[in-house]
């Protein structure tokens, strides 16, 4: 087609610097297969993580973040020091924890009687191979049945060294949900008592949720056309 | 036999130590010590018993054994009939469905979620929508009807899940009739989760933004018919297990675990309520307008077997109280939310030729107009974009508390989804409840955790 010009349009506001961006997407519908016939191709979006959240937080959260900065204290930190961004979305509150002030962080949630979290609802791997340097993210969960609150706790890990702390010797009930995390994305959680396999077998070769890991699958055959498998289908973003 | 390449199954991340020399009996270190990787082989060829310790006995249960539910297999180390170390071995079921999610529209995966937890599949989908919801912040944009759709199969999905628990439960320790008689209630309410959704299982019923189907006619007459019915059937296996003194030997004090040892391991549902605390996520979190009932969480303190078959008994009793108010509460008007950009734009009927999209949208669409038919193909096959960002949603399904983490990366599909499944970290309390025990006691801790390997493994 021909060109268009003067008609790209910045949706989303960029005077923000820190937000992180997921992507850039150009054209009305995300399908990069195939020319652009809609005439909105010069179409940019920048598609953005909602940013760091400014005090006050809301809810309970300030509270949370108050009595956190008070109990670190007697570590010789402080919320500053050992977070790196709170976000706010959604109602739900993350802390971006600097992994080497995981455990401390996590051990104070515990103990913490103003904080009680008691228990730790699992970790989840995320796998962002753009974001250079911390690809790999861990998500912990906390809920305060006490307190009747949630929290998230977000640890990163670059990809050339995908190693962050184990908080089996604080939860036990994160046993599990580390060696799965290990066994899809390769986290490595240093300290877990026995970081093995555990849904798949104990021989396979790679780590299935990384985003480069294919999906599979073979291409069916229906009346003579082709389907491709679901990860070479067309998609739209 | 031909030189076998062996590449270390888990890269270099574990360190120079982890390379091993045989594909089918690696061996690398990890700070519990060593961890041999032994397939086709016995034990024996790979190491002799640890100096100082007599030969031990290691029994593999499962993972095709009848009283395992599913394919668990549990790795006992015995000594006579005593149990001195339990473990899992789990992953057989696991087939990949997060990351299919990850390929499918945020409307598709509702049918790859469902297959999860294979006896609460209305949870699974229930727990994924309300995480979508909330990222595209439509959570009060719902239509109340939705919701009360929602809450009733809930329950009657709690209701069918417990009694396989119960009657599965009470198979593997030989109360057959229990068996019988629970897969006879179950069919009643299956036959309703039929009625409204088209299906037994795996409904992919609950949709963001609302429900597939309103309940069909004549549908809430049927399920208050089967509401009067139910609680006189239920109390069946109360009138034969309760006061059964087998029933009570089999379970009372077995697989013991009290609320310090749930709060560590992070157990929820049941086992967690038998423990004496009454913490249940819809009272505690409500969703759905769950606030708007008047229920209760029943308890015991016995912390074994036979609490958590009292708490499930109750429960359902409880479930019946929900579904009855909530039919009470159904007022006429629309099962989908208004935004045409979410919502699912056709709805189904049955035909002379099966079941299919309603004749009125084929007609709507195929000759009215031409917007219609560009919108629907495009929410159908491109869907709909949600927020970039992060969610957690809880519901209580059966069997605790299930978590979904969603990540959006602002596209059309999941970037990443992750479900926490009550079973799979429940599992985790094996050990605990079992290390100590008599072998025939594993059978039945395990059937009270009442996993469901489908949503163990996913």
């Amino acid at each position: 087609m021909s060109e268009i010009p003067q008609t790209s349009v910045e949706v989303v506001p960029v005077d923000t610097p820190t937000l992180p961006v997921v992507d850039v997407r150009k054209g009305m519908f995300g399908g990069g297969q195939s020319g652009d016939t809609s005439g909105y191709g010069g179409v940019v979006r920048r598609v953005e993580f909602p940013a760091p959240a400014q005090r006050p937080f809301g809810g309970y959260f300030d509270e949370i973040a108050d009595e956190l900065n008070a109990a670190l204290a007697d570590d010789g930190l402080s919320l500053d020091a050992a977070v790196e961004a709170v976000v706010v979305q959604a109602d739900e509150i993350t802390f971006h924890v600097r992994a080497e002030h995981l455990l401390a962080f996590v051990t104070r949630l515990r103990d913490e009687p103003s904080l009680r979290f008691e228990i730790c609802t699992g970790v989840s791997g995320v796998h962002y191979p753009h974001m250079t340097g911390r690809e790999f993210h861990a998500v912990w969960h906390f809920l305060s049945i006490t307190h009747n609150r949630r929290i998230r706790v977000e640890v990163s890990a670059p990809a050339d060294h995908p190693h962050v702390p184990s908080i089996v010797s604080i939860y036990p009930a994160d046993d599990w949900h580390e060696r799965e995390a290990f066994d899809m994305f390769g986290i490595v959680f240093d300290g877990h008592p026995g970081l093995t396999r555990i849904l798949m077998p104990d021989d396979w070769v790679g780590f299935p949720q990384r985003k480069d890991y294919p999906l599979g699958g073979i291409p069916v055959e229906y009346k003579g056309a082709t389907i491709p498998p679901p990860d070479q289908r067309r998609s739209y973003s | 036999m031909a030189d076998v390449t062996y590449e270390e199954p888990y890269g270099d991340v574990l360190g120079e130590d982890s390379a091993g020399e045989d594909l089918y009996s690696g061996a690398y270190d990890t700070t519990e010590g060593r961890v041999y990787t032994v397939t086709g082989a016995d034990w024996d060829s790979i190491l002799a018993p640890p100096e100082g310790e007599k030969e031990r006995v290691v029994v593999n249960m499962g993972p095709q054994h009848p009283s395992t539910h599913g394919v668990l297999r549990l790795i006992l180390e015995l000594e006579g009939e005593t149990v001195t170390e339990a473990r899992c071995g789990i992953g057989y079921l696991h087939t990949g469905i997060e990351k299919n999610l990850e390929y499918r529209t945020w409307t598709q995966a509702v049918a790859y979620v469902t297959r999860m937890d294979y006896l609460a599949p209305i949870a699974n989908e229930a727990g994924y929508v309300l995480a979508v919801e909330k990222l595209l912040g439509i959570v009060d944009d719902v239509p109340e009807r939705a919701q009360l759709v929602r809450i009733i199969t809930l329950e009657l999905n709690r209701i069918q899940s417990h009694l396989v628990c119960l009657a599965t439960g009470g198979f593997e320790m030989g109360a057959l009739t229990a068996m019988t008689n629970g897969f006879r209630d179950r069919e009643l309410v299956l036959d309703l989760l039929e009625m409204i959704t088209g299906l037994r299982m795996n409904h992919a019923f609950i949709r963001p933004g609302g429900v597939a189907q309103d309940i069909p006619e004549g549908g809430v007459a049927k399920i208050r018919e089967v509401m009067r019915k139910l609680p006189n059937q239920l109390d069946g296996v109360p009138q034969l297990l309760v006061d059964n003194g087998i029933w009570k030997d089999r379970t009372s004090g077995v697989g013991y675990l009290d609320l310090a040892g749930c709060m560590a391991l992070g157990v929820t549902g049941p086992v967690l309520r038998a423990a004496g605390l009454p913490y249940d996520v819809r009272k505690a979190q409500p969703y759905f307008g769950y606030e708007k009932f008047d229920f209760d969480v029943p308890t015991v303190d016995t912390c074994d077997v036979y609490g958590r078959f009292l708490v499930r008994l109750e429960e359902m009793n409880q479930s019946i109280r929900i579904v009855e108010q909530a039919l009470d509460m159904l007022e006429p008007g629309p099962v989908m939310v208004a935004d045409k950009k979410i919502a699912w734009p056709a709805s189904l009927s049955i035909g002379g030729d099966g079941m299919g999209n309603s004749l009125d949208h084929i007609r709507h669409i195929m000759g009215e107009s031409m917007e219609a038919l560009i919108h629907h193909f495009k929410i159908v096959t491109e869907g709909f974009h949600v927020p970039a960002g992060q969610v957690y949603s809880v519901i209580e399904a059966p069997r605790g508390e299930l978590g979904v983490h969603i990540v959006s990366d602002g596209g059309t599909r999941p970037y990443r989804v992750h479900f926490r499944d009550p079973s799979f970290n429940n599992l985790q309390a094996t050990a605990a409840m079992c290390e100590g025990g008599q072998v025939a006691d594993v059978i039945g801790a395990v059937a009270s955790i009442d996993p469901v390997m489908g949503g163990v493994d996913r």
